[in-house]
């Protein structure tokens, strides 16, 4: 039969837990999730973990696997070494509830605000008529089975739990970029509205959610940057938007004033990648991974977006209520200088070349 | 007694126990109608069963093919189940599913379109024409994420009319009920548990919608969840209620079967309504030697008949892979006990060799993907292995075709989707279940909501009902001496997978039934080890018993029913017995103890009897309904003479 395998489970509540090792039988074709099975019916009956269909079709056993997001049944066992320790932990940034289950209800609030299907005015359920090139890009969204997986490697929230409230997270945005593609949506507002409610700003492309999506949408590819490029022509202009948010948030008239006289200059100035110096560095491992060895001159800067605003579309600082008593760093306060040489990383101006 | 006092309490007018398809149809029709509305769920919002459905949902638009219409529906309903259907339900079935079909995509879902940009349907085992509304081969997930988003956008209403998201519709996810509490033989509400804290809570409600699908995991080899476990049909027999045809499952003939760990998970039908075979291990395509009698005018007996129909369907009969699950199960099981299976024991589907890879992941991209990474094959240039898996109970709560009210004697309680009973007869169509949760859902919500407006006074919980079911609810935790649910759910798979499964014989039902009644008393006694937040063990624990009686029922049903029709094989009684198709096997609880009665089956409205002609119905109807049949002819003759 199968070998003994060493693995480690996290277990715990609220109050805490910790790692606890488990030797376990493993068979041939099997995955994470069997070993799981295994060990409730064997050593840990009250081990609690989410499950559902065994196939990767409900999103329920979303897990960190050797701290990458996985879904349990789809992680098959032939993919670790022999003699590799496997580390089987909850989802970092949910709270934890038992063991490997997490409170995910922040993603069921986000999708309850996110504004539903506007039926087309005037046609009638059985008229309605699409064409199947148009129904497709949005029919990538809707593949999604809810993981949440992309949801806890943003490191908007997985980082900063105090974002959660005004970030609704790639999930989100590709509900809001599905609907926006949707060629019967009434509502035309999707993407001002990801903008300004949803927080699409904090966003900075690190394209992580798209690394573990199980059913490999392109969430960033196909659904944030199109949501932002838009927005983007209409409102990139920091202190015209400013002054907008200053009048009131989300004003129409005053933005599209500015994609009037703006949009041309403004969307050159991003199409060439700007000069962003993008301190606090990408989240992405591998560009991290990179920078380690020293100058990278093929590195690709996210696209700078707008300032990311607070519930009441303020910042969240002012230099009154700032612990300092001066403007904050313009490069991030956790950068110091002079930068350490391997920091210094050079963006091509014509990424978008290629 | 304190601990009751404790107990979180709701107050809804409609609680609906299950968040798939029908769960969540039900609560829509039952908030539109202005009804304060509950949805419980065992697992997350969207996780339900409904999500892992494939191939399609069956409605009669004709978007494909202009001739077909709800009266082919029916007909190719009734002959899938082999004329033991509920006729009335399969009518309203055919009739309405369209409707709820093009109502989804009022809430936003995007099925595939055809090139007039009309949703596009296809293919599936049964179907004469063109039918199932489909999106690739992830329908389901569609589906429950359209009927989710409608909900939340209720939510969204009732958030900007009356300040709150929840003001007329909650759903309680991870929340498993386990008793229905009545007052005389009225629903008064419903006890459970929250998953997540191990804490009680009690939904007082006078209607109650059960939409807790199946009962598959009583077998090992199965495509379902740990969420099928029949509480629904337990909950409706301890509530007074009935369960009809529950002798009849539904193996599905293509399952994975390597590697071990997977076994039982779906390889959808659209594998072969897009063009892939069969084959054993000597590359024979063996389903031309199993097309049974009924079905020879509609299936093809050749390889070039067969491959022409995918091109020319108007002029040429079916493959024989399409014929409805239970005949292809039965022929893959014997072609493996003949000693032509594969190496880990089922058959070979090949469509590799038949459509061009680029076309293979288009049409199946969750097939291919699902190969892909749990068995490392490549159905693109390599065929699957599959066997038989049990995958759907058509048996259920008994219940009014057209309200889906449930028989017995309890009054206030609904059923609609997998757990009812009577639309499916004895075997299912595949893509008749998807359109049935959304038929059928509207339904009992909307007859619920009117229930109630008829109701004089609200039922009443009693509190000895109510200590009773925290009694039972703790029991497992209290014990410590008792078994490991575990193992007792592993022995119950072996019964009932070994005993009661594809191939029944008189002796091994009656063997099965001694060994529930012994597993009846060990399953009493289970304890469940660990605390009350998120234990798993202890929810299993709490599960059992209604496996239990659940399966009790299938195996009573299956020694009594001496025959062999749709998802009941006898081999002591191979053949259709129209006798037999006169007959449901009623099971109701009896204190403790399942009871078993014959009862006839409505008859047939004559213009729907008219739909067959009369050398099809011969191989169902006796002599006696025959000449009955003929006289309604020659009557209805006679009348058109006259006019
Ligand atoms: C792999 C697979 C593929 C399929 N493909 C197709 C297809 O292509 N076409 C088709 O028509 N049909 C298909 N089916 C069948 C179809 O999906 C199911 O029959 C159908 O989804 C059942 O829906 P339902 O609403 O009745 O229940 P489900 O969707 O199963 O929902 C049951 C709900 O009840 C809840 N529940 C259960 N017990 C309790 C309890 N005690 N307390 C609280 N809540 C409870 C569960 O949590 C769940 O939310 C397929 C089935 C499977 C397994
Ligand atoms: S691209 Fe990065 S920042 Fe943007 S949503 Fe995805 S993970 Fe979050
Ligand atoms: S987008 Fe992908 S990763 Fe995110 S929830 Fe959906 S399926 Fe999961
Ligand atoms: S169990 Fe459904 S995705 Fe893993």
């Amino acid at each position: 039969m199968g070998t003994k395998r060493h693995f480690r489970v996290w277990r715990g509540d609220e109050n805490g837990g910790d790692l606890q090792d488990y030797q376990v039988e493993v068979n041939e074709g099997e995955v994470v999730l069997d070993i799981i099975h295994r060990l409730q019916a064997t050593e840990a009956p009250d081990l609690a973990c989410r499950w559902n269909c065994k196939a990767g079709k409900c999103g329920s056993c979303s897990m960190e696997i050797n701290g990458m997001p996985k879904l349990g049944c789809m992680t098959r066992m032939s993919t670790f070494e022999e003699n590799e320790t496997v580390t089987v932990t909850p989802l970092r940034t949910f709270p934890v509830v038992r063991d490997l289950v997490t409170d995910v209800s922040f993603n069921y609030e986000k999708a309850r605000e996110t504004p539903a299907f506007a039926p087309p005015a005037g046609v009638a359920p059985g008229d309605y008529r699409m064409q199947q090139v148009d129904v497709e890009r949005s029919q990538e969204f809707r593949k999604c089975i809810e993981c949440f997986l992309c949801q806890n490697v943003c490191h908007v929230v997985r980082d900063h739990e105090e974002n959660k409230q005004a970030f609704s997270g790639p999930r989100y945005f590709i509900r809001a970029a599905e609907l926006d593609m949707h060629p019967l949506d009434a509502k035309t507002d999707r993407k001002e509205y990801a903008q300004s409610d949803m927080g699409l700003g904090f966003c900075n492309i690190t394209k992580c959610c798209t690394e573990v999506c199980p059913e490999h949408i392109k969430i960033t590819d196909n659904g944030i940057i199109p949501m932002k490029e838009r927005v983007v022509d209409r409102r990139y202009d920091p202190l015209v938007w400013l002054g907008s948010k200053i009048f009131r948030r989300g004003q129409v008239p005053q933005t599209s004033v500015t994609s009037a006289s703006h949009s041309g200059a403004v969307h050159s100035s991003t199409a060439k990648g700007g000069l962003h110096s993008h301190a606090g560095g990408s989240h992405d491992p591998r560009a991290e991974a990179q920078a380690q060895s020293g100058v990278n001159w093929h590195r690709e800067v996210p696209r700078p977006t707008v300032p990311a605003v607070d519930a009441n579309g303020r910042l969240p600082l002012t230099e009154l209520t700032f612990d300092r008593a001066a403007a904050p760093s313009p490069f991030g306060d956790d950068v110091t200088f002079p930068l350490p040489p391997e920091h210094l990383n050079f963006a091509h101006p014509e990424q978008d070349k290629h | 007694m304190t601990t009751t006092n404790r107990i979180e309490r709701h107050h809804y007018d409609v609680v609906v126990i299950g968040a798939g398809g029908a769960g969540l149809r039900a609560a829509i029709e039952a908030r539109l109608a202005g009804k304060k509305t509950a949805i419980i769920s065992k697992s997350l919002f969207g996780k339900a069963h409904t999500v892992m459905a494939e191939g399609g949902a069956a409605a009669a638009m004709g978007n494909v093919n202009s001739r077909d219409n709800w009266q082919v529906h029916f007909r190719d309903t009734m002959r899938g189940g082999k004329f033991l259907n509920n006729f009335r339900m399969a009518e309203l079935h055919a009739k309405e599913s369209p409707q709820r079909i093009w109502e989804l995509e009022t809430y936003g879902a995007l099925f595939d379109r055809t090139k007039d940009g009309k949703i596009s349907q296809r293919n599936f085992g049964g179907h004469e024409y063109p039918r199932l509304a489909h999106v690739g081969d992830r329908t389901g997930l569609e589906l429950i994420r359209t009927l989710q988003q409608k909900i939340v956008s209720l939510q969204q209403e009732d958030k900007a009319n009356l300040g709150s998201y929840d003001a007329r519709i909650k759903v309680f996810a991870e929340t498993t009920i386990t008793e229905l509490l009545l007052d005389g033989d009225k629903v008064a509400g419903a006890f459970g548990y929250y998953r997540e804290s191990g804490e009680f809570v009690l939904f007082e409600a006078p209607a109650v919608v059960l939409a807790t699908g199946g009962v598959g995991r009583s077998y090992k080899v199965t495509s379902n969840s740990w969420e099928y476990t029949g509480d629904g049909h337990a909950l409706a027999l301890r509530a007074g209620a009935t369960l009809i045809n529950m002798e009849f499952l539904q193996f599905h003939p293509t399952g994975m079967v390597w590697p071990p760990s997977v076994k039982g998970i779906l390889v959808t039908e659209s594998v072969r309504g897009d063009g892939g075979v069969l084959k054993n291990s000597e590359g024979k395509r063996f389903m031309f030697d199993y097309v049974p009698d009924v079905f020879r005018k509609q299936y093809a007996d050749n390889e070039a008949e067969a491959d022409r129909w995918y091109k020319d369907p108007d002029n040429n009969r079916r493959p024989p892979e399409l014929l409805p699950r239970d005949e292809v199960a039965r022929a893959i099981n014997s072609e493996v006990k003949a000693g032509r299976g594969t190496p880990a024991g089922g058959v070979y589907l090949d469509i590799a060799s038949r459509l061009p890879a680029d076309e293979i992941r288009r049409r199946l991209p969750s097939m291919y993907h699902q190969f892909k990474e749990l068995a490392d094959v490549d159905i693109t240039k390599e065929p699957m292995e599959v066997g038989p898996t049990c995958h759907y109970v058509m048996g259920g709560v008994e219940v009014d075709p057209d309200s889906g009210a449930a028989f017995g004697s309890v009054r206030g309680l609904f059923a609609a989707g997998e757990v009812s009973g009577g639309m499916h007869g004895s075997n299912r169509l595949g893509g008749n279940s998807l359109s049935d949760l959304l038929v059928f859902g509207k339904r009992s919500g909307g007859h619920a909501a009117s229930y109630l407006d008829q109701l004089p006074a609200r039922p009443k919980v009693s509190m000895e009902a109510l200590e009773a079911a925290v009694e039972t609810a703790l029991a497992p935790l209290q014990r410590d001496t008792g078994e490991n649910p575990y193992h007792l759910q592993q022995d119950l798979q072996a019964v009932m997978g070994d005993l009661v499964g594809i191939i029944r014989r008189e002796g091994e039902l009656a063997d099965a039934l001694g060994r529930l009644a012994e597993l009846r008393e060990r399953v009493a006694k289970v304890s469940a080890a660990g605390g009350r937040r998120y234990n798993p063990g202890w929810h299993l624990a709490l599960d059992l018993r209604n496996m239990l009686v659940v399966s009790e029922c299938t195996a009573k049903a299956a020694l009594e029913r001496q025959e062999s029709r749709g998802g009941h094989t006898r081999e002591d009684f191979p053949a259709m017995d129209p006798k037999w198709r006169r007959v449901n096997l009623v099971c109701s609880l009896e204190g403790d103890a399942v009871r078993l009665a014959h009862k006839p089956l409505p008859r047939m409205r004559p213009e729907l009897i008219g739909l067959f002609d009369r050398a099809e119905l011969g191989k169902y109807l006796t002599d006696e309904e025959l000449a009955d049949f003929d006289a309604l002819v020659s009557d209805a003759d006679a009348e058109e003479a006259g006019n």
